[in-house]
């Protein structure tokens, strides 16, 4: 069959020297079968925006019977779960910038009394606001349940007072960011994903270039031992990453007007742990990769989950807790809780110790594998 | 070190590789005395690639053992690679490096002292020193393989492993290649280099010849010719491609082969192949004499009974 020159034979001839070829391929056949499926079940049950059951502190300065059908009704909107009684103001501020907590519900002392004269008392509920998303459903239904608290929970003394408008007000203080501005989310979170997606593709590329260009087996020919190559590759790229944090700073401050409530040099050793982290995947990609194409196709695989998985996109205690536990291996989620404790919250280093160790831990770990994968004869 | 390590720049014994299930290297041994050019030669895929990538410690062995330069193959890689010039068989340094960066990250690489006066020297020696900023990629292949030599001599190796270093090379790049290798052979470097051409196996000092991961013969190119034990004969006349389909499979002919004007008869049996040759030529205007069997013939020889041994059941 020929139409103008276009030669079916020959056409077909092609095809089936593509599928040949892409059988052959293994880890492009296994990336075409397996990218949907993994990421299909991966994040289609782990991605949720409406978060439930996060943490939330109670300081109780009035024990009653209201403080008590107030905070059953929390639980029982499912948007809160108390995870313990703070001891005064400073412990649930505490709680809040290490990200132990979401919310901190205060229940003044003369709570119950002034409700009782009918004096419109105010509960006070504290968020981490720095992301909007996280917090937005949570504090929507807090007014809700204050009007159900209301209309059905009074009993007792406080009987008479059911039905109608609440006799008391839920104010909400959104700390640290408080007009919630996703932007302030977002842009500081941009930062490690920016650096992921360059950091480990740039590094993923640069040992699987010296095995296609031929020149690894000279160099493998050489005295020149394995963690030199390693690092050595890896110097030029912890420079770039600076720049690149550098330049989403600025772009931070002066074109999103992102506060900076923390130390400078802190979201510099912050950064840098973060580099170094990532680039230690990237060696190791590229250990792993037969050839570029190889390496790039790694990077993207691993790149999809650190998106998805590590809050970046989506509130991180949305996911069920299966998808937590990888979250909380990835980098990138101990990063962007770095960099947003650090300048949204302004957190010290006590605060931020929790993300830090894992950032160290898992660089360790994965030069340790690099190294194993790295090999020093053709074999 | 022992008295054969004195000796002996490669010294190895029985070495075999497999990859998957092709046996690639089959009980390859080897010894390559000091301040020897040791011609390496074998067909496409015979094995030659890999036995000079275990014998610098680039692949492990499955079995077998030896040293190198007195240093055992296997345990003690790095020192071999410390004091070995290896040129990979495709041209392996950075085309995106320039002449000199090249140069200067090689001699950094072995750590060698006075750095800036020895590229500069080997630059002048190379004649690149005008191209010194140019990038490599950008040099013709006979650029490159001079490069590539004086890049693997800069640390000064007592040993050269060279994997075809002349592969599409011009003659007179070939011619000029060798007469270096003869320099550095005389001031004491050994040399193991493979390669396919005929002219170049006849100006190493040893010979080996590998043929489907065996070793058939090795020795002096005139030992190894005797080792055949082949008579030949040379024709000449018309129609020999005609006469050469006849010959085949005569008594006492056991090979033809068609060089130019001129058709080349061996045989073991010299007698039988004589007496087939005569009656062959009898009345015709055909020239028969006798000549010495020459190395192309004894390698096409061994080549073709390799490749029978090797479909032959075992």
């Amino acid at each position: 069959m020929k139409w103008r020159g276009f030669s079916l034979a020959r056409w077909w001839s092609v095809v089936l020297k593509e599928f040949l070829q892409l059988r052959r391929d293994r880890i492009t056949f296994g990336m075409i079968i397996g990218l949907p499926i993994v990421q299909l079940t991966l994040f289609g049950f782990a991605i949720n925006t409406d978060p439930k059951h996060l943490p939330t502190a109670v300081l109780n300065a009035d024990p009653s019977e209201f403080s008590r059908s107030f905070v059953a009704a929390m639980k029982n909107s499912e948007y809160f779960e108390i995870v313990g009684e703070v001891p005064d103001e400073e412990a649930g501020r505490a709680a809040l910038a290490q990200g132990k907590v979401q919310f901190v519900l205060n229940i003044p002392a003369d709570f119950s009394r002034r409700l009782l004269r009918g004096e419109k008392p105010a509960l006070l509920v504290e968020a981490d606001a720095t992301d909007p998303m996280a917090t937005g459903m949570a504090l929507a239904a807090t007014s809700q349940l204050a009007q159900s608290v209301a209309r059905h929970d009074l009993t007792g003394a406080l009987a008479p007072l059911r039905g109608g408008e609440p006799p008391f007000e839920v104010q909400v203080h959104r700390l640290y960011n408080p007009e919630g501005n996703s932007q302030y989310n977002t842009v500081p979170g941009l930062m490690g994903v920016i650096l992921t997606m360059t950091m480990v593709m740039m590094t993923g590329l640069a040992m699987t270039r010296e095995r296609e260009r031929g020149t690894m087996e000279n160099l493998l020919a050489t005295p020149v031992r394995p963690i030199e190559v390693m690092t050595g590759k890896i110097v030029p790229y912890i420079a770039i990453g600076l720049i690149q944090a550098t330049i989403i700073l600025l772009a931070a401050h002066f074109v999103f007007q992102v506060p900076f409530a923390g130390n400078l040099g802190a979201v510099y050793l912050a950064a840098l742990l973060f580099i170094a982290a990532t680039l230690t995947v990237g060696i190791t990609l590229s250990s792993l990769a037969q050839n570029q194409l190889q390496a790039m196709q790694l990077t993207m695989f691993y790149f999809l989950p650190n998106i998805l998985l590590s809050g970046f996109m989506f509130p991180f205690r949305g996911m069920p807790q299966w998808a937590q536990y990888i979250g909380n291996v990835l980098p990138l989620t101990h990063f962007n809780r770095l960099i947003r404790g650090i300048l949204l919250k302004g957190s010290g280093w006590a605060d931020l110790w929790p993300s830090v160790w894992p950032l160290l831990l898992f660089t360790v770990v994965v030069m340790g594998i690099a190294l194993r994968f790295y090999r020093r004869t053709l074999d | 070190m022992n008295a054969s390590a004195d000796e002996f720049a490669i010294d190895v014994h029985g070495l075999h590789k497999h990859f998957g299930d092709k046996h690639v290297v089959n009980d390859v041994s080897l010894q390559v005395r000091r301040g020897e050019i040791f011609g390496f030669l074998g067909p496409n895929g015979s094995g030659k690639t890999t036995s000079i990538r275990m014998m610098c410690g680039l692949l492990t062995p499955d079995a077998g053992s030896g040293t190198c330069l007195g240093y055992d193959i296997v345990r003690e890689a790095d020192q071999i690679k410390r004091q070995v010039g290896y040129m990979t068989q495709k041209f392996s340094y950075w085309e995106d490096l320039t002449i000199r960066e090249n140069l200067d990250f090689v001699a950094r690489i072995y750590e060698m002292p006075d750095r800036k006066a020895l590229v500069d020297r080997t630059l002048d020696e190379l004649g690149l020193a005008s191209r010194a900023g140019q990038l490599t990629g950008s040099l013709s292949g006979g650029w490159k393989q001079r490069l590539a030599l004086a890049a693997c001599l800069l640390h000064q190796p007592r040993l050269l492993l060279l994997d075809e270093p002349t592969a599409g090379v011009d003659p007179t790049a070939r011619r000029d290649f060798w007469e270096e290798l003869h320099r550095l052979a005389a001031r004491g470097i050994s040399v193991l280099v493979s390669t396919h051409y005929m002219d170049e196996a006849e100006r190493c000092h040893k010979l080996a010849y590998i043929a489907y991961g065996r070793l058939l013969a090795q020795g002096t190119a005139a030992e190894v010719i005797a080792g055949q034990g082949l008579s030949t004969w040379t024709i000449e006349g018309d129609d020999l491609t005609e006469l050469a389909q006849r010959l085949r499979g005569q008594p006492g002919v056991d090979q033809t082969v068609a060089f130019g004007a001129a058709l080349h008869v061996s045989g073991r049996d010299g007698a039988r192949l004589e007496a087939t040759l005569r009656e062959a030529a009898a009345g015709g205007a055909l020239r028969l004499t006798p000549s010495d069997t020459s190395l192309e013939d004894v390698f096409i020889y061994m080549m073709a009974r390799s490749s029978d041994n090797f479909g032959a059941p075992a």
